[in-house]
């Protein structure tokens, strides 16, 4: 059953940002009760910052997929990208002697910025190609960033910043010179300074921009691209500049949750299971799964899907077979016509607004 | 001097000569039209002047502005707006999103006004909502605003088109098949929408159409397309009896 009418209508569509505003604020407050009282396994917390970790991912995703239209499959390579220049950033600023939350708002801000530069060089000629082709080629950049990860290294001693792609010798360093980034081995000694309520505000921070950029000029431009390129040309949109703005701000918010990634492990390397295509299939289907085009869907599938296989742990061997059993029967009943009209009759939207159109 | 000034445009697609040494002259205020049996070449016609195709040769003014070759967006920054034969909304859009697409150049605000909320951000919202349901209201689709324009009735999609393309604010409205797929009531309602338009926003119209009812009845001009060449230039009347023009459409 298609749905009849658009919730993107201005006043609805910041009714339904607020709701999922909400949602996030009361999840963070029984969370917190609940670690409070000593009601939370300390598995379940140390989940807490992943979780965050792939919402703000799969937000960052679904910008691209649900909006752009455009299938990209290297959204890791972005977080990769985000925790490296981050996680590097911290790691030289960690003998200054610099203010640690200063420090940690630069990085944030450093790791978001370096993935929004790769998203847009990336992009410039990655855009021109639709489809497949994009699907192959964020793929292989991925994969490119991961491995270009494992064979760098850095060092810093009193000279400077010493650069090498073969090994940890070839820096000529100095005695007391100190390793930033040691090829396979990553960056170690990050300080642990993520945290939930770091994680929850930048959820919010994200949400706040997609939400707010989508329900605008530009939001609805590129929509236009999405639904029909040649039309959204015919009245004067540049097609190329929003394609490319989307795109860039999409890789930029995977970045910060690259940024939070980074800040939450004392050891950051680049590996298949982490910064891997595997890890940018995970956030597609977060996104396929919570709904194209729904940021709250997204978060909502990240959540569910980032906790099972932790939950699941007690049956240890039938822990994949049972996760794999619950994706498919969540992707057939989460768009199941039954489903679909159930949600809408039984929706939040209907307690917040006075009157409630019916669906045909 | 006239709104569109089209001299010898030609354009050829391998050995095929889609166009040849096509010429027209709209006056500002006119309601033009370009008919011709399938395959003249009608809609690639559209697609030069919009910008869609370079053509290999020849001269198109708008206004006294050379816009030959142009790329799309700049020419309809110039001021010409198109429909499209196959219907091309934004499915996933609302009824008024589609037409705030349309007002996109006419009430510009950054992106940072958006993300951050400006005042900027809500008051261009706010005159793009009135100026859009003003346009929907010229098209009696004010009451659907909400629905995704993919569940209109196929009249009132072509309808939603129009006035996307008259939110552009263009100088020139080119319709392609605007009856196409219609029923009689449908075609005779759009009929006296397209002179509406014509006289409300004082719009000079070029449209492509095989209702002979729909072109006899609206446009005060004709051209004929015959295998890319014009046939047939002229008052619609005069056009309509050319022996030439009976032949072409009805054979020996």
């Amino acid at each position: 059953m298609k749905k009849m009418f658009d919730k993107n209508n201005t006043k609805k569509a910041t009714r339904d940002s607020f709701v999922t505003y909400g949602i996030v604020i009361l999840v963070f407050i029984i969370v917190q009760v609940m670690v409070g009282t000593g009601s939370m396994s300390s598995l379940m917390q140390g989940l807490l910052v992943p979780l965050c970790i792939y919402s703000i991912a799969a937000i960052g995703l679904n910008l691209c997929v649900g909006y752009l239209g455009e299938l990209s499959l290297g959204h890791a390579g972005f977080m990769c990208v985000g925790a490296f220049s981050s996680a590097f950033f911290t790691k030289y600023m960690v003998d200054t002697g610099m203010n640690e939350n200063l420090r940690f708002v630069l990085a944030i801000i450093i790791g978001t910025l370096t993935a929004a530069l790769f998203g847009f060089l990336i992009g410039i000629p990655v855009l021109r190609l639709q489809g497949d082709y994009l699907a192959i080629v964020t793929l292989a950049f991925g994969e490119i960033i991961k491995n270009v990860m494992n064979v760098l290294y850095v060092g810093k001693d009193s000279k400077g910043l010493h650069f090498s792609v073969s090994d940890a010798s070839a820096l000529k360093m100095e005695e007391e010179g100190k390793m930033i980034i040691n090829g396979p081995k990553g960056i170690t000694g990050t300080p642990h300074q993520a945290s939930f309520v770091i994680g929850i505000i930048l959820i919010l921070i994200s949400l706040i921009i997609v939400y707010n950029l989508v329900n605008s000029r530009t939001g609805r431009a590129v929509m236009a691209i999405r639904d029909n390129r040649i039309a959204a040309e015919s009245v004067g949109i540049p097609v190329t500049k929003f394609k490319l703005m989307a795109f860039t701000i999409s890789a930029a918010v995977a970045g910060t949750a690259g940024v939070l990634y980074a800040h939450n492990l004392s050891t950051l390397t680049a590996l298949p299971a982490n910064f891997g295509y595997n890890m940018s299939i995970m956030l597609l289907v977060f996104v396929v799964l919570g709904g194209m085009g729904s940021f709250r869907g997204s978060m909502i599938a990240a959540v569910l899907l980032t906790m099972l296989p932790e939950v699941l742990r007690g049956l240890s061997d039938y822990r994949m077979l049972i996760y794999a059993i619950v994706l498919i029967a969540m992707m057939l009943f989460n768009w199941a016509p039954k489903s679909i009209e159930w949600r809408q009759r039984h929706s939040l939207k209907g307690l917040f607004s006075k009157k409630t159109k019916g669906v045909q | 001097m006239a709104l569109l000034e089209v001299k010898n445009l030609s354009i050829s697609f391998g050995g095929l000569r889609a166009v040849d040494s096509f010429e027209i002259s709209i006056q500002k205020g006119q309601l033009y039209g370009l008919i011709g049996p399938n395959g003249a070449g009608k809609t690639t016609i559209f697609n030069m002047l919009t910008g869609v195709y370079k053509p290999d040769s020849g001269i198109i003014q708008l206004d006294g502005k050379d816009i030959t070759g142009k790329k799309t967006i700049d020419i309809n920054k110039a001021g010409v707006a198109r429909t499209f034969q196959n219907i091309r909304l934004f499915k996933e859009q609302s009824v008024l999103d589609n037409v705030k697409v349309g007002l996109h150049n006419s009430y510009p605000y950054s992106a940072l006004a958006s993300v951050l909320r400006l005042p900027k951000y809500y008051k261009a919202e706010k005159e793009m909502n009135e100026k859009a349901r003003e346009l929907l209201k010229v098209f009696g689709l004010e009451d659907k605003e909400n629905y995704l324009a993919s569940n209109l009735p196929y009249g009132a999609q072509r309808k939603l088109e129009i006035a996307r393309a008259l939110a552009t604010n263009p100088k020139l409205l080119l319709l392609d098949e605007p009856a196409a797929g219609m029923n009689p009531n449908e075609t005779k309602e759009l009929m006296e929408t397209i002179r509406f338009v014509r006289d409300e926003f004082d719009m000079t119209i070029l449209l492509i159409e095989h209702d002979m009812k729909l072109v006899s009845g609206i446009c005060e001009e004709l051209t004929v397309l015959n295998f890319g060449q014009v046939l047939a230039q002229g008052k619609t009347k005069d056009v309509l009896n050319d022996p030439k023009v009976i032949t072409a459409y009805l054979g020996e």
